[in-house]
C-alpha cells in the first residue's frame, strides 16, 4: 500500500570547514520508510544510488509548489515529535555528515523528515595548565543537544535561554558523575561561529577534561581541526572579510603546527608500531592485488586462513597500541607513577608535598606506610597517579611484608618510577637492589634529605645510576621540588613539550583513528569468516591501511603500486 | 607548396585503436571526420599481444561498449578465444579476456569504418597542425594537403619519433617496422608542447608448426557464452583456439645471464623509461634473480596464420641470442622464428598539460588519446580515444564535454590520473587504481554508463529500450525479494542442510535469505521463482547487488564524500601563482595542473589539506 508523507528536507552539505545549507518542504511526494520500501523513483534514486541525497537531487526532487524555508528549527520540531530515528553516522578526516531519518504521524498526517546535518565540532578550548579551569567549546547545531545528553542539572539545556550560564555535572553512560561544570549555552546567531555555542567549565583538572571531551565526541559531536572554529566563524560571516589574509595565515600555521606537532607525538613507540602493522599490511594486500590483477601469473594465492591469521595478527597489535598507547591513557587515567626505596627514605612526604596536602602517614619510624596510598596530581599539565609504596627491605613482619609485596608489583607496573635514596646513609645493599631492579624503566632517581651531612657516595652513584636523571632535594626544607617537576615533564615529552591544545587534540584523534582501523581489520576478518569474496576482504584491509595512515600522516600516493611491481615479478 | 584538401568538423591523426574509437564517435554523432592513417594496412593494428581484457582492461571494453564505442563489437566478432579471469575472487574482479583473431580483427574494423557516415578514411602522414590565433585549425600531410577542421584528435600511439631497438641493431621505425612519424614531433615541440620519452617492447614471434605442443600444458577457452558487447547474441563456443602455456628454465636463464652485455637494456642503448608491469624477460631475470622460473604462454595470432605469440619473453637481445633463448624453452627447441622481439622508443605527450576532457589547454582544438598520452595497452588507448572523439564533437556542437570522475567508470579513473597525476612510465590500469572498485563492476558497465552512451547519441533508441527493460527487471527483481517471504517448508530446510546453511526458525524474505553465504540466486529460483523468469544477466546483477549490499554501501559512502568535492568547483583561469597562503609547491602544481574541481585539486601530489583550506577559504571570499 502506498502511503502518503508529508515530507520535510533539510540538506546541508560540509565539506572540511565549508558549508551550504539548504531546507526544503513538500507535501507533495509519497515518500516513506525505511528506504527499502520507498517506492517514489525519484527519492528511491537518489536514496538508494547515491545513498545521500546530494545537493542537486534535492532540487530535483523539488515539485512545483513545494516551497523553500530557511530557518526551519529542525531539531526543536523534532523533539516535539518525539520521533523513531534512524541513525547513520560516519566520520572522516576530509568531510563528515550525520543523516537522520525521522518518521512521526503528526496531525493524522504521517510524517517524515530527512535531515542531513553540519556536522558538530568540540574541543578542549583552553591550553592546558596546571589545574584551575578548562573549557570545552562545542559548535554545531547539534551542540545543544548533544550536550544534553551527557548533562545533568536543574533545567535541560534545550529549554534554556541563551546566553546563560547553568551548574550540573556530567556524567557518563551509566550514570557515574564524571565532573561538576559550568555550561554556558549560546544560540545561533550571536555567537563566535554563527552556530549554537555550548561551553562546559570543567574544574577537575587534565584528566576529567579529557573524560569529559570523549563522552561529548561519544554523544556525537567530532574532534574539531585545528582553526576550524576560527573557520567557521570566517565562514559564517562572523569575521569581517577583509580580514581573510588573516584568517587564512592563522590557519595555515595552526594547520601546519598540527600536522607538525602530530607528526611529533608519533615518532618513537606508536609510530614503530604503526608502521610495523601498516608494512605487514600493505604486503597482505599488494599480494592479493597481485593475484587480482595478474590472474594467471605462477604467484601462490592468498588463502583465507593466511587472512585471518595476519588480521588477528593485526587486531592484536592495535589493540595493544590502543592499550599501550602512552599517552591517551594517560589522559584517562594519568601517568602511573610509584614512588620507591627504602624504609623511611621520604617518600609518604613526597606524595605530601607533591599533592599538597598531608594525605599519607608521614613518621621518623621505618615502615610507616604499610599499603599503598594513590592520589592524582597535575604536575606541568602532566596527569599523574602517583602511588605512594611501603618502604622495601627485608622484614619478618607479616604485614610488612605483604606492603613490601605490593611495592613490587606496583613498581613493575609504573609508568614512571621515583626512587628515593636517603642522603644522609651510604648507599645499601637494598638500594643497589632497587637500581638494578628499574634499569631500562623510566625512571628518576631523587636523593632527598639533602639539609643533613652527607654520606651518599655520589661517584659510587654515578657509576650504577648513571642512565638516570638525578635530582636531589630536602622535602623538609622544600627545596629541590622545582626540579624534580621539570625532570618529569622531561621525561614525559622526551624534550618535546609543547603547551599547547594541540596536543592533546592529536591524542584523541589517534585514538579515534586506531579504534577505526580495528573495526576494519575485524571486519575483513569476520567477512572472510563468511566466505565473503576476496575483493570486499580486500576493501576492508585498505581502509584499515589508509586510517593507520592517516596517524603516521602517509598518504596512500604509489606505494601499493611500488610494493606489487618490486616484490613480484610481473610482465607479458 | 600546400593544397588546400578539404574542410571537416573533427580529423584525427592515426587510426590505431583510440583513432578507430575516436572517428567513429565523432562521425556518428554528426560530424564530418577525417581519419588519417600512416598506411591502410595498419588500422586497428596489435602490434603486441593478441589478446583484448583482463583485469580493469576487460572492464574499459565493458565501458566503451556501454557508451557506444566498438571495440567490444569487434572483438566479440573476432575473437578465436574467450575467458573469464578471477572466477574465484568476486564480482568486483572478475574479468574477461579474448584472444583476437588479429588480422580478422584489423579488417573487421577497417569494414566498420568505411561503411560509416560521415567518415572518411585516408593514407597519409601528418606532418603539422594548422594553428591560428593560438587555436588548432587542421593538419598539413607530408603531401602538402592542408586539411581545415574545427578540432584535431591526435591519436599516433608509439609512431612518434619512433625507433626500433634489437640488440646493437637501431633504427627509426613505428611499431612493426611502419613508417615513423618525426616532423609532427618536432613541431609539437615547437608549438611548446612537453613530450617524454617511453619505451615498451614485444616478443618475438614463431611458427606454431614447429612447436611441440606435447611438452606444454593447454588453456583452453572457457565453455560458455562469453561477449564484451551488450549486443552480442551469436558466441562462437565451439570452434576456440587453445593458448599453451611453457616455462622458461635454468638454461634460458644462462643464455640471458651470458648475453647480458648485449641486452641494450643494459648497456645503456636506451634512454626511454620503460613500464615496470611489462618488464623484457632479461630485466625480470635480473631483477628477481632468484625465481628459477617464468611463465611462457605461447597465443595463436589468428585462424589464417600459423604465427605464434610467444607471450612472457619480451626482449630487445640480439636477433641470434633470441633464437637461443626460444630454443632453450621446454616445447620451442626446434622452433623457428617469424619475427624478432625488439624495444621501440617513442615520444609522449606530458598528460598533465590536458584538460579532463582530453584536450590541450595551451591549444584549444587540439585533443590527444591513446598510447600519445602516456599509456599503454590498446584497451587504454581506446577508452581514451573514444572520450576525445566524443569530446571534440562536442566541442565543435557547441556542447559541454563529457568527463567521467573516479566513481563513474575505469575510464574516469584513467583520464583522471593522467591529467591530475601524470605518469612517469607508461600508464597501465590495475583493478588497484580503482578506489571504487567494488561499484566499478564489468557486470555493470551498462547500468553505470549506457544513460550517458544514449545522451552521447552513441546508443541507438532499440538498445536503449532493452536496457531500460533489463533495468527495470532488476529493480522488479529486488523488491519481489524483498517482499515475498518463505517460511521453513520441507524443501527449504532439505535445501538449506544440503547447502551447509542454517535452517529457518521463522519465516524470511528471500532478500534476507539470499544474503546467506552458502544461497545463491538459483537456490531462491529453485525455491521461490519469480512470476516470469529473469534473464541470466538479470539473474547475475541481483545476487551481486544482494549479496554485497553492505559492502557496496560502504563504497557509496566513500562516492559521496567523493562527489562533495567534486562539487566544489575551481575556475579555470585561477591564478594560483599569487594567491596569499598557498605553498610554493603546491602554487606551482596546481598552476600547471589547473583543476577543475577541489576533489581533483586534493589528489595532486604536493598539494597538502592546508593548501586546500585555503583554497576554500579562497574561493568562500570570493563569493562573498
Ligand atoms: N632532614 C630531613 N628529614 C626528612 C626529609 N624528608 C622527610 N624527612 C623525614 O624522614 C622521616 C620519614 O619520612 P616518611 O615520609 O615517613 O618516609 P617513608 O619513606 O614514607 O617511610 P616508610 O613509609 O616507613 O617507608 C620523617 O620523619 C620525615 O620528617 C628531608 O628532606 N630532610
Ligand atoms: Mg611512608
Amino acid at each position: 500500500m502506498k502511503q502518503r508523507y508529508d515530507l520535510i528536507y533539510k540538506y546541508v552539505y560540509f565539506y572540511r570547514f565549508n558549508y551550504v545549507e539548504t531546507y526544503f518542504e513538500s507535501n507533495q511526494l509519497p515518500f516513506c520508510e525505511p528506504i527499502q520500501s520507498v517506492t517514489d523513483w525519484r527519492a528511491k534514486k537518489s536514496l538508494q544510488q547515491s545513498h545521500f541525497l546530494s545537493y542537486p537531487d534535492v532540487l530535483k526532487a523539488r515539485p512545483k509548489g513545494g516551497k523553500r524555508q530557511s530557518n526551519l528549527i529542525v531539531g526543536e520540531e523534532l523533539a516535539r515529535f518525539d520521533l523513531q530515528i534512524r541513525l547513520f553516522f560516519f566520520m572522516n578526516f576530509l568531510s563528515s555528515m550525520v543523516f537522520y531519518i525521522f518518521r512521526k504521524r503528526f496531525n493524522n498526517r504521517q510524517f517524515c523528515v530527512v535531515k542531513i546535518m553540519f556536522d558538530t565540532i568540540a574541543a578542549i578550548a583552553t591550553p592546558p595548565g596546571e589545574g584551575g579551569i578548562a573549557i570545552i567549546r562545542i559548535s554545531g547545531s547539534q551542540a545543544i543537544h548533544i550536550v544534553d545528553k551527557i548533562y545533568k542539572g536543574n533545567l535541560k539545556l534545550s529549554t534554556v535561554d541563551s546566553h546563560t550560564i547553568h551548574y550540573g555535572h556530567i556524567v557518563n553512560n551509566v550514570g557515574e558523575v564524571i565532573d561538576e561544570v559550568m555550561v554556558t549555552v549560546m544560540k545561533s546567531p550571536r555567537t563566535f561561529t554563527r552556530e549554537d555555542v555550548v561551553e562546559v567549565n570543567c574544574h577537575g583538572g587534565l584528566v576529567s577534561v579529557q573524560r569529559v571531551l570523549e563522552e561529548v565526541l561519544c554523544a556525537g559531536a567530532r574532534l574539531a581541526e585545528p582553526g576550524e572554529f576560527t573557520k567557521r566563524a570566517f565562514l559564517n560571516g562572523r569575521i569581517d572579510l577583509s580580514q581573510a589574509e588573516a584568517v587564512i595565515d592563522l590557519i595555515r600555521a595552526k594547520t601546519d603546527r598540527a600536522m607538525k606537532v602530530a607528526m611529533g607525538q608519533v615518532q618513537g613507540k606508536l609510530s614503530g608500531g604503526i608502521e610495523k602493522i601498516r608494512n605487514e599490511l600493505l604486503q597482505l594486500i599488494a599480494h592479493i592485488e597481485v593475484n587480482i590483477d595478474y590472474p594467471e601469473h605462477d604467484v601462490e594465492e592468498v588463502t583465507r586462513s593466511l587472512i585471518i591469521e595476519k588480521g588477528d595478527w593485526i587486531k592484536d597489535e592495535i589493540t595493544l597500541l590502543l592499550r599501550n598507547s602512552h599517552q591517551g591513557k594517560i589522559m584517562r587515567e594519568g601517568l602511573s607513577t610509584a614512588i620507591v626505596g627504602r624504609p623511611n627514605v621520604g617518600k609518604s612526604s613526597l606524595l605530601n608535598t607533591l599533592i599538597q596536602e598531608s594525605k599519607a602517614i608521614v613518621t621518623d619510624i621505618p615502615g610507616t606506610t604499610r599499603d599503598i596510598i594513590e592520589e592524582y596530581v597535575n604536575v606541568r599539565g602532566i596527569p599523574l597517579r602517583l602511588i605512594d609504596t611501603a618502604g622495601i627491605r627485608h622484614t619478618e613482619d607479616v604485614v610488612e611484608k605483604i606492603g613490601v609485596k605490593k611495592s613490587r608489583e606496583v613498581l613493575d607496573q609504573a609508568d614512571l618510577i621515583l626512587l628515593l635514596l636517603n642522603n644522609a646513609e651510604p648507599l645499601t645493599e637494598e638500594d643497589m637492589e632497587l637500581l638494578e631492579t628499574i634499569r631500562n624503566r623510566k625512571g628518576i632517581i631523587v636523593i632527598n634529605k639533602m639539609d643533613l651531612p652527607q654520606k651518599l657516595d655520589m661517584t659510587q652513584l654515578n657509576n650504577v645510576a648513571e642512565e638516570f636523571p638525578l635530582v636531589t632535594m630536602s622535602i623538609k626544607n622544600e627545596k629541590g621540588i622545582e626540579v624534580l617537576e621539570e625532570a618529569i615533564a622531561k621525561l614525559f615529552f622526551e624534550g618535546q613539550l609543547q603547551s599547547d591544545d594541540l596536543t592533546y587534540v592529536s591524542n584523541a584523534r589517534h585514538i579515534q583513528l586506531l579504534k577505526e582501523a580495528k573495526g576494519s581489520i575485524e571486519e575483513a576478518s569476520e567477512s572472510c569468516d563468511h566466505g565473503l569474496p576476496v575483493d570486499m576482504i580486500a576493501f576492508d584491509l585498505r581502509r584499515c591501511w589508509e586510517l593507520l595512515g592517516e596517524i603516521t600522516g602517509e598518504t596512500v600516493s604509489e606505494d601499493l603500486l611500488d610494493q606489487i611491481f618490486s616484490r613480484f615479478c610481473l610482465g607479458k | 607548396m600546400g593544397y588546400h584538401a578539404g574542410e571537416f568538423d573533427v580529423i584525427i591523426v592515426g587510426a590505431g585503436h583510440a583513432g578507430c574509437e575516436a572517428a567513429l564517435a565523432s562521425a556518428r554523432m554528426g560530424c564530418s571526420t577525417l581519419l588519417l592513417t600512416i598506411s591502410l594496412d595498419s588500422v586497428a593494428f596489435m602490434p603486441c599481444n593478441p589478446s583484448i581484457g583482463g583485469p580493469a582492461k576487460g572492464h574499459v571494453v565493458r565501458e566503451i561498449d556501454a557508451l557506444g564505442g566498438e571495440m567490444a563489437k569487434n572483438i566479440d566478432k573476432t575473437y578465436i578465444q574467450m575467458r573469464m579471469l578471477n572466477t574465484g575472487k568476486g564480482p568486483a574482479v572478475h574479468a574477461l579476456r579474448a584472444q583476437a583473431d588479429k588480422v580478422l580483427y584489423q579488417n573487421t574494423m577497417r569494414q566498420t569504418i568505411e561503411s560509416t557516415d560521415n567518415l572518411v578514411l585516408r593514407q597519409s602522414i601528418a606532418d603539422q597542425l594548422i594553428i591560428e590565433n593560438g587555436i588548432c585549425k587542421g593538419v598539413i600531410t607530408h603531401t602538402g594537403a592542408e586539411y581545415r577542421g574545427k578540432a584535431v584528435v591526435l591519436t599516433t600511439g608509439t609512431y612518434l619519433r619512433g625507433k626500433i631497438i634489437i640488440g646493437d641493431l637501431q633504427y627509426e621505425s613505428g611499431p612493426n617496422n611502419m613508417k615513423p612519424s618525426v616532423k609532427l614531433s618536432h613541431h609539437l615541440k615547437e608549438l611548446g608542447l612537453e613530450l617524454v620519452r617511453f619505451k615498451t617492447g614485444t616478443p618475438p614471434r614463431v611458427y606454431g608448426s614447429t612447436i611441440d605442443y606435447d611438452k606444454t600444458e593447454i588453456q583452453p577457452g572457457d565453455q560458455a557464452p562469453r561477449a564484451f558487447s551488450f549486443e552480442t547474441t551469436e558466441y562462437n563456443i565451439d570452434e576456440q583456439l587453445p593458448c599453451w602455456l611453457t616455462y622458461t628454465n635454468e638454461e634460458t636463464h644462462q643464455v640471458i645471464n651470458s648475453n647480458l652485455h648485449r641486452a641494450p637494456m643494459f648497456s645503456g642503448v636506451i634512454e626511454g623509461t620503460g613500464p615496470r608491469y611489462c618488464p623484457s624477460i632479461e630485466d625480470k631475470i635480473v631483477r628477481f634473480s632468484d625465481k628459477p622460473r617464468h611463465q611462457i604462454f605461447l597465443e595463436p595470432e589468428g585462424r589464417s596464420t600459423d604465427e605464434v605469440y610467444v607471450q612472457g619473453l619480451s626482449t630487445s637481445m640480439p636477433e641470434e641470442v633470441q633464437i637461443k633463448i626460444l630454443r632453450s624453452v621446454k616445447g620451442l627447441e626446434k622452433v623457428v622464428m617469424m619475427r624478432p622481439g625488439y624495444a621501440i622508443e617513442y615520444d609522449a605527450v606530458v598528460p598533465t598539460q590536458l584538460w579532463p576532457n582530453l584536450e590541450m589547454k595551451n591549444i584549444p582544438g587540439l585533443f590527444t588519446a591513446g598510447q600519445l598520452n602516456g599509456t599503454s595497452g590498446y584497451e587504454e588507448a581506446a577508452g581514451q580515444g573514444l572520450l576525445a572523439g566524443i569530446n571534440a564533437a562536442r566541442k565543435v556542437q557547441g556542447k559541454e564535454s563529457l568527463i567521467l570522475d573516479r566513481s563513474q567508470a575505469y575510464l574516469g579513473v584513467l583520464i583522471d590520473d593522467l591529467v591530475t597525476k601524470g605518469t612517469n612510465e607508461p600508464y597501465r590500469l590495475l583493478t588497484s587504481r580503482a578506489e571504487y572498485r567494488l561499484l566499478l563492476r564489468h557486470d555493470n558497465a551498462d547500468l553505470r554508463l549506457t544513460d550517458i552512451g544514449y545522451e552521447m547519441g552513441l546508443i541507438n533508441e532499440e538498445r536503449y529500450q532493452k536496457f531500460i527493460a533489463k533495468r527495470n527487471s532488476i529493480e522488479i527483481e529486488k523488491e519481489r525479494l524483498k517482499s515475498e517471504k518463505i517460511g521453513p517448508r520441507t524443501d527449504v530446510q532439505d535445501l538449506l542442510r544440503n547447502v551447509g546453511s542454517k535452517e529457518l526458525d521463522n519465516a524470511v524474505d528471500l532478500f534476507t535469505l539470499l544474503k546467506r553465504p552458502e544461497v545463491t540466486y538459483k537456490h531462491i529460483e529453485q525455491l521461490a521463482p519469480a512470476p516470469v523468469k529473469v534473464s541470466e544477466e538479470v539473474a547475475e546483477q541481483v545476487e551481486i547487488q544482494v549479496k554485497y549490499e553492505g559492502y557496496i554501501r560502504k563504497q557509496m559512502q566513500d562516492v559521496e564524500r567523493l562527489k562533495k568535492m567534486e562539487k566544489k568547483r575551481l575556475p579555470m583561469d585561477l591564478d594560483y601563482l599569487n594567491i596569499h597562503g598557498l605553498a610554493k609547491e603546491a602554487r606551482q602544481k596546481l598552476d600547471q595542473v589547473k583543476p577543475l574541481s577541489i576533489g581533483q585539486a586534493s589528489r595532486i601530489s604536493g598539494v597538502t589539506p592546508a593548501d586546500i583550506s585555503v583554497l576554500l577559504v579562497f574561493l568562500a571570499d570570493k563569493k562573498g
